[in-house]
């Protein structure tokens, strides 16, 4: 365990790297990945290839069903692996890979086979990406039995999940934020379980409840309005599916005010599952109805003040708040 | 054909034990779903048995293998075992998958059967994936993909077969080409008159056999199987077969002229291999009947021992989704 700074392109790479050295069953896969190919577009993977060799790190053709297909076949193979999916919106191609065989084999198999692989992928609003490059799709796959979804929302977490993620039995979606890929902060390098959300902050009057790229507006709203007297608790799920009903349940029942917030499009989404759970156990400890916040509901859109508007502001999320507590 | 590898007389003998298993639990499933025991989509590999009988005398209990709906013939040559997987059709807790599969996704790795698949195509990106981890254990390993003349057609066919070949993956894809994909003739989708000239576009060897035809279909699989062993890469296989009930039961295929299925039902592969097994002297009719006879009695003691075992409770819902059981 060292404390430094680092951003979260180099978390995940330090995690791939230390994961691949602990275990010589772990395969790295994807477009780009190899150091021929100059370790992916971002750079995640760089090294990787050179230090432990291009038959574990390997660049593949643009061929994403191949990609999960080869990733779950070498998995029942006796494998654990690393996939990664360019952008978040490639995942679509392909779905029937991650939906209909990594996610059910297990299941539909009684047991008898499972799909140790981690498919990790970027995405978010913010660099003009437009509408193909951009969405947060966890819902399509939280919707999925079987399949864990996972992001993180800060370097230290981004190495400890990834690990978490590698180590875990099933398959895993692994989300990471690109526009915020390069935000140094301070830095643990410490493996995390999957299935535990984190308060961020403690506070006694309300609960936000969000994970990625919204936890930051999260904790920067809740660190002005203490200055006004009121106490914002933010929960951080880390793991969106499936996600720690009890921490979450916990801290409403003790704040009896909630909102949540993700960058997702909001109908439909996370928020709706988090809000119907908290109605369902804690209505009469409600002290007013759960809110939610989300991307508005269109594509993510290009020019900068429409993209801008797309995510959800500091300000939504601090009016929402005094709404909640007045 | 005459310069491919021929089975030799026990080899042969041991296709037909195959072919006869599948044959004849295939009418044991007809027969169960006729008296109202199994009520399930049935997809009746009959007609296709001499396919996976041929190439699986060439595997062994490492060899993996990805299959779909149609599949049971491919699995029971495999050497899937007749009692998990009654009690599986028959939805028992002692099913190999605990009655949680069926049908269409039948699994038991251990005599290497991985994947069964519902969904068109996809026993090929998988198939490459078993195959890249049989490359880096290094012990001459091999996995199968079995899929119809209609998942050629999809992009699943193009991605797998490109990537093995460029990664010279020990993977042999079998395109059991039965000229229907569900009511559409293989003539109104497919432009190419033989699926196996697209290998060449992939940098793979293929070939077109007559499946129905233990020689060439042993032929054809023992050199693509062998070459995969020895690091060569993989083979596209299509094998040209027919199936005799229709996409699944119930279809009375009435889109196959009955010119084109008599013929196909005059040429039965089954009973052909077994006159000329016996025309050969490779076994006596009485050796045959008692392998039959020892056949039957195994399915018939499966069948009893499915529908006597227990459904699963509704306990098992909360099981086998992810590895630690659901709240
Ligand atoms: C992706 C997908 N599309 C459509 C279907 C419905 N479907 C099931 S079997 C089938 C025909 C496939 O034909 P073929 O590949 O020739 O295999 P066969 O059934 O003849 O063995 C179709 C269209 C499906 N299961 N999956
Ligand atoms: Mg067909």
């Amino acid at each position: 365990m060292t404390t430094e700074t680092m951003n979260t392109i180099q978390a995940v790479n330090l995690a791939m790297h230390d994961a691949l050295a602990a275990d010589p069953k772990l395969l790295i896969l994807g477009e780009d990945v190899g150091d021929l190919e100059e370790g992916g577009v971002a750079g995640a993977t760089k090294g990787l290839s050179t230090a432990f060799g291009d038959h574990r790190v390997k660049s593949t053709p643009i061929s994403e069903q191949a990609i999960i297909g080869a990733a779950i076949g070498a998995s029942l193979g006796g494998y654990r692996v690393v996939a990664e999916i360019m952008l978040m919106n490639f995942t679509a191609v392909a779905m029937d890979m991650i939906v209909n065989h990594a996610a059910k084999l297990r299941f539909m198999s009684g047991g008898q086979t499972n799909v140790p692989i981690v498919i990790r992928t970027m995405t978010g609003a913010g660099m003009s990406n437009g509408g193909q490059h951009s969405d947060y799709l966890e819902a399509w796959f939280a919707h999925t039995p079987g399949i864990k979804v996972v992001a993180p929302s800060n370097p230290s977490d981004a190495y400890g999940l990834l690990r978490g993620a590698i180590e875990d039995p099933d398959p895993v979606l692994f989300i990471e934020n690109l526009p915020t890929y390069w935000n140094p902060a301070p830095f643990t390098r410490e493996v995390l379980p999957l299935g535990k959300a984190n308060v961020v902050r403690e506070g006694s009057d309300v609960t936000i409840i969000s994970y990625a790229t919204m936890v930051a507006p999260s904790l920067a709203v809740a660190e002005q309005l203490a200055g006004e007297g009121i106490s914002i608790e933010v929960v951080d799920l880390r793991t969106i599916a499936p996600w720690d009903r009890e921490t979450v349940r916990a801290s409403v029942e003790k704040t009896g005010r909630a909102l949540i917030v993700h960058e997702a499009v909001k109908e439909f989404g996370v928020g709706a599952e988090v809000a119907a759970d908290l109605n369902e156990h804690l209505f009469g400890k409600l002290k007013a109805p759960v809110r939610r916040l989300g991307g508005a509901f269109c594509p993510v859109p290009y020019s900068k003040p429409l993209e801008t508007a797309f995510v959800p502001s500091s300000d939504e999320i601090e009016r929402t708040i005094r709404g909640l507590v007045a | 054909m005459s310069n491919l590898p021929k089975p030799d007389a026990a080899t042969l003998l041991e296709i037909y034990r195959k072919a006869s298993l599948i044959r004849h639990n295939d009418l044991r499933v007809v027969r169960a779903m006729k008296a109202g025991l199994l009520m399930t989509p049935y997809y009746s590999p009959q007609g296709q048995e001499i396919i996976p009988a041929a190439l699986s005398v060439s595997l062994n209990d490492n060899d993996k293998l990805c299959t779909i709906y149609r599949g049971t013939h491919d699995m029971l040559a495999k050497g899937f075992p007749l009692g998990p997987l009654w009690a599986e059709l028959a939805g028992r807790i002692t099913g190999s998958c605990k009655g949680k599969g069926g049908t269409m996704h039948l699994t038991h790795p251990e005599s290497g059967c991985m994947v069964t698949t519902g969904v068109v195509g996809s026993s090929m990106p998988i198939a490459t994936g078993l195959g890249w981890a049989a490359k880096l254990d290094g012990k001459g390993g091999v996995a199968v993909a079995n899929f119809g003349d209609g998942a050629a057609n999809i992009g699943a066919f193009h991605e797998s077969l490109n990537l093995a070949a460029l990664w010279k993956l020990p993977v042999i894809f079998v395109c059991q080409n039965n000229l229907y994909a569900e009511h559409t003739t293989y003539a109104n989708s497919t432009a190419v008159d033989r699926l196996s000239k697209r290998a060449a576009g992939y940098g793979m060897d293929g070939v077109t056999v007559n499946g129905n035809d233990a020689d060439e279909m042993y032929g054809a699989a023992k050199i693509a199987i062998d070459r995969a062993r020895a690091g060569e890469g993989p083979t596209l296989i299509e094998a040209l077969t027919f199936r005799f009930n229709g996409h699944l039961i119930g279809d009375a295929a009435g889109y196959i002229p009955k010119e084109e299925f008599a013929q196909a039902k005059a040429n039965d592969p089954f009973p052909m291999l077994r006159a000329r097994v016996i025309a050969d002297g490779i076994a006596t009719e009485a050796e045959i009947d008692a392998i039959d006879a020892d056949i039957k009695a195994q399915i018939e003691a499966a069948v009893d021992a499915a529908f006597k075992a227990d459904l699963p409770d509704p306990v098992e819902l909360k099981r086998d989704v992810f590895a630690h059981e659901l709240a």
